[in-house]
């Protein structure tokens, strides 16, 4: 994670170069869910969101992921070689096999961690940002969560916290429609979150979750008054989860018939970036260039999960290392 | 007699005691649209299956004050590590109320889950929590390793007076076997001798039970007999069938996927050790996982989880299948 230094990039191409690469590794995912062990949950559909947070996010700063964590770790900077390697179990995966989809964590990298438990990794980054404040750092956390997790008693105790403490946190929300099959109309019951946070002291927004840039700014205002120890915001950011809940189990007749197909569609944030990147025309061959990035990240996936397909030997000493420190 | 699944036989009694009892009610994470035991449920009975949002504490919680004050409450924690959310609901309310009014208070509760190893889920959705449990006064706990049980043991399950951890192998759910059409009740507290044998008693919990069966297939050709003790309910727990087991055998191991520290297969060889010393005539051994979390690698988890070789040499360790020595 970097915060951009002057004359780098322009964020908007470097989002879209993100968001193309969490694209291009969770179509391969897909395309081997019946061959990788366990469960895969795919970000497709929700990549602005990663994307546009982690974009004001620089080094130093942590950030706490859900289940459904690929396009954080990609977006917090993880090598997506490491993490394919991780998708197989293989001793080279960034958790060393230990982990998979649900635990992918590199803190090298501020990834605190994907997680097996809804909400389970909110108060996770309330600690990161814990440390920050008791170090005097300018250092910020980031809690992501689905909406059905922002239910869970750990985010609203978190919230509580985060506000007593005035942690330099950030949560996000990212409401997706659903948890599981159960709609975010039926378990917000008519409120929304950012409204809720409202409850607790702390400065919600509600942001489109399918615009990069619109993310982009949200994030950064929240960044911004977390690193001035102005405390924690909530951002919940309206997406879309264009699979279901998880690949090859979820039949997803809870939803509209054609409602993937449609907001695929309509509602593409990739798409979007790309409308908004090459209308402005800056750089003058913006289409080109983000061509290219989508290019070069379905070779970089591919090279990687061909790699990570291969057997591999398994390390069984490693069974028992890792538990603690000492013992 | 006819064959059904391990799920279907959990259904099976979910629904008919659902017909005779209306305080029962099911609550859990997407109950209405389940699948496995609860699947269509809600078609049958309408208003009795009710969708929580992801507040495990709430929920489970809200059951035992419901348990409390009328309702049967039959809740889907989905994988038993979930329950760790709601420890406290479980293990100070649930556990406790009926005590601490000096049996003012039942709690007629049905807590499912699923646990154990073999889906490649990781450290946070495969664990064998049920020793946690068993630890706690006033939790019983299930752990059904086919579907004649499974089917038997909801019936109990939903007539008790007591919450109820109904464990549910996730590796069992599919496994057919031959379950009776019409109701009935397999007790809580009673072990089931799942195979005869004379030479090493061999006690195994949910899934392992298929694993001991398998290790005393072997056995069998080298002339050990092993006599297979499936305990089907851990709390309360059956020592009077294991003593009557090590008394005949003389041998002991205990096969459980939970970690071997203060876990199931320790509690039943110290029991042994102190009530039935005199009958042992080698070392109990015990297999189980290792202490470490449930590693996500399929190679480490299937190296984690006890296998049938595992077993076979344990048995062997016992000295089981020996000469017994000459008397001085
Ligand atoms: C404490 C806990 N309860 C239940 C689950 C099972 N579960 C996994 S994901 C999920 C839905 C989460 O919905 P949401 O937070 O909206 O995230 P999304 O899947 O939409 O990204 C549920 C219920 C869990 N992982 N953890
Ligand atoms: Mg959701």
């Amino acid at each position: 994670m970097d915060r951009l230094p002057a004359g780098a990039e322009e964020p908007g191409l470097r989002m879209y170069r993100v968001m193309a690469m969490i694209r291009a590794f969770e179509e391969r995912v897909g395309e081997l869910a019946e061959e990788i062990p366990g469960a895969v949950h795919l970000y497709i559909g929700q990549e602005a969101v990663a994307a546009g947070v982690c974009s004001v996010l620089r080094d130093g700063d942590h950030l706490a992921s859900t289940h459904r964590g690929h396009g954080h770790a990609i977006a917090a900077g993880c090598e997506v070689e490491a993490m394919a390697a991780e998708l197989y179990g293989r001793s080279d995966g960034v958790c060393s096999g230990k982990g998979g989809s649900m635990h992918i964590a590199d803190l090298g990298h501020g990834m605190l961690g994907a997680n097996g438990l809804a909400g389970g990794g909110v108060p996770l980054a309330c600690g990161a940002a814990l440390t920050a404040r008791q170090r005097g750092t300018d250092d910020v956390a980031v809690a992501f969560t689905g909406d059905g997790g922002a239910n869970q008693g750990a985010v609203l105790e978190s919230l509580v916290l985060a506000r007593m403490l005035d942690l330099p946190v950030v949560f996000v929300v990212e409401n997706n429609g659903y948890a599981q099959a159960t709609s975010a109309a039926r378990h917000f019951s008519g409120t929304d979150m950012s409204a809720r946070a409202a409850g607790f002291g702390i400065p919600g927004a509600v942001v489109d979750g399918a615009d990069a840039l619109a993310v982009r700014d949200a994030a950064s205002e929240a960044v911004d008054r977390a690193r001035s120890g102005r405390g924690p915001t909530l951002v919940e950011c309206r997406a879309q989860r264009f699979h279901g809940h998880m690949e090859g189990w979820d039949n997803q007749a809870y939803r509209p018939s054609g409602e993937a197909e449609r907001l695929r569609a309509e509602a593409d944030p990739l798409a979007l970036l790309r409308r908004r990147l090459t209308e402005a025309g800056q750089p003058a061959d913006a289409g080109a260039e983000l061509d290219r990035a989508e290019k070069e990240s379905a070779a970089r996936v591919q090279a990687a999960f061909d790699r990570a397909a291969q057997p591999a030997e398994p390390l069984l000493t490693a069974l028992t290392t890792d538990v603690y420190a000492a013992h | 007699m006819r064959t059904i699944t391990y799920a279907q036989a959990i259904r099976e009694a979910l629904v008919e005691r659902m017909g005779q009892d209306e305080s029962i009610v099911l609550m859990g994470e997407d109950a209405t649209s389940a699948w496995g035991p609860t699947q269509g449920i809600e078609q049958e009975f309408p208003g009795r299956v009710l969708d929580m949002p992801i507040t495990e504490s709430a929920f489970v919680g809200a059951a035992v004050g419901a348990a409390a004050t009328g309702l049967r409450p039959v809740v889907d924690l989905l994988f038993v590590d979930f329950a760790t959310v709601c420890f406290d609901q479980i293990v100070n309310q649930a556990a406790k109320l009926r005590y601490m009014t000096g049996g003012g208070v039942r709690v007629p509760l049905v807590l499912r889950a699923m646990w154990g190893t073999g889906m490649r889920r990781g450290a946070q959705h495969s664990q064998a929590l049920h020793p946690l449990f068993v630890h706690v006064p006033g939790l019983k706990v299930v752990t059904p390793s086919n579907p004649a049980d499974a089917k038997g043991l909801m019936a109990t399950a939903l007539q008790e007076d007591d919450p109820v951890l109904f464990l549910e192998h996730k590796m069992l759910y599919f496994t057919p076997g031959e379950v009776p059409e019409e109701p009935y009740a397999v007790p809580f507290g009673e072990a089931s001798v799942v195979r005869e044998g004379s030479s090493c008693t061999v006690v195994a919990v949910g899934r392992m039970v298929q694993v001991a069966l398998e290790a005393a297939d072997r056995l069998a050709e080298s002339g050990v007999r092993c006599e297979v003790l499936d305990p089907r309910t851990l709390s309360p727990f059956d020592n009077a069938a294991v003593y009557r087991s090590v008394e005949k055998t003389g041998h002991l191991v205990v096969v459980d996927e939970a970690h071997p520290r203060c876990g199931l297969a320790a509690d039943v060889a110290a029991q042994v050790a102190q009530d039935c010393h005199g009958a042992l005539r080698g070392p109990v051994r015990m297999v189980t996982a290792p202490h470490a979390p449930v590693p996500f690698s399929p190679a480490l988890e299937d190296a984690f989880t006890p296998d049938a070789a595992e077993v076979v040499e344990a048995v062997r360790a016992t000295g089981a299948g020996e000469p017994a020595p000459a008397l001085a």
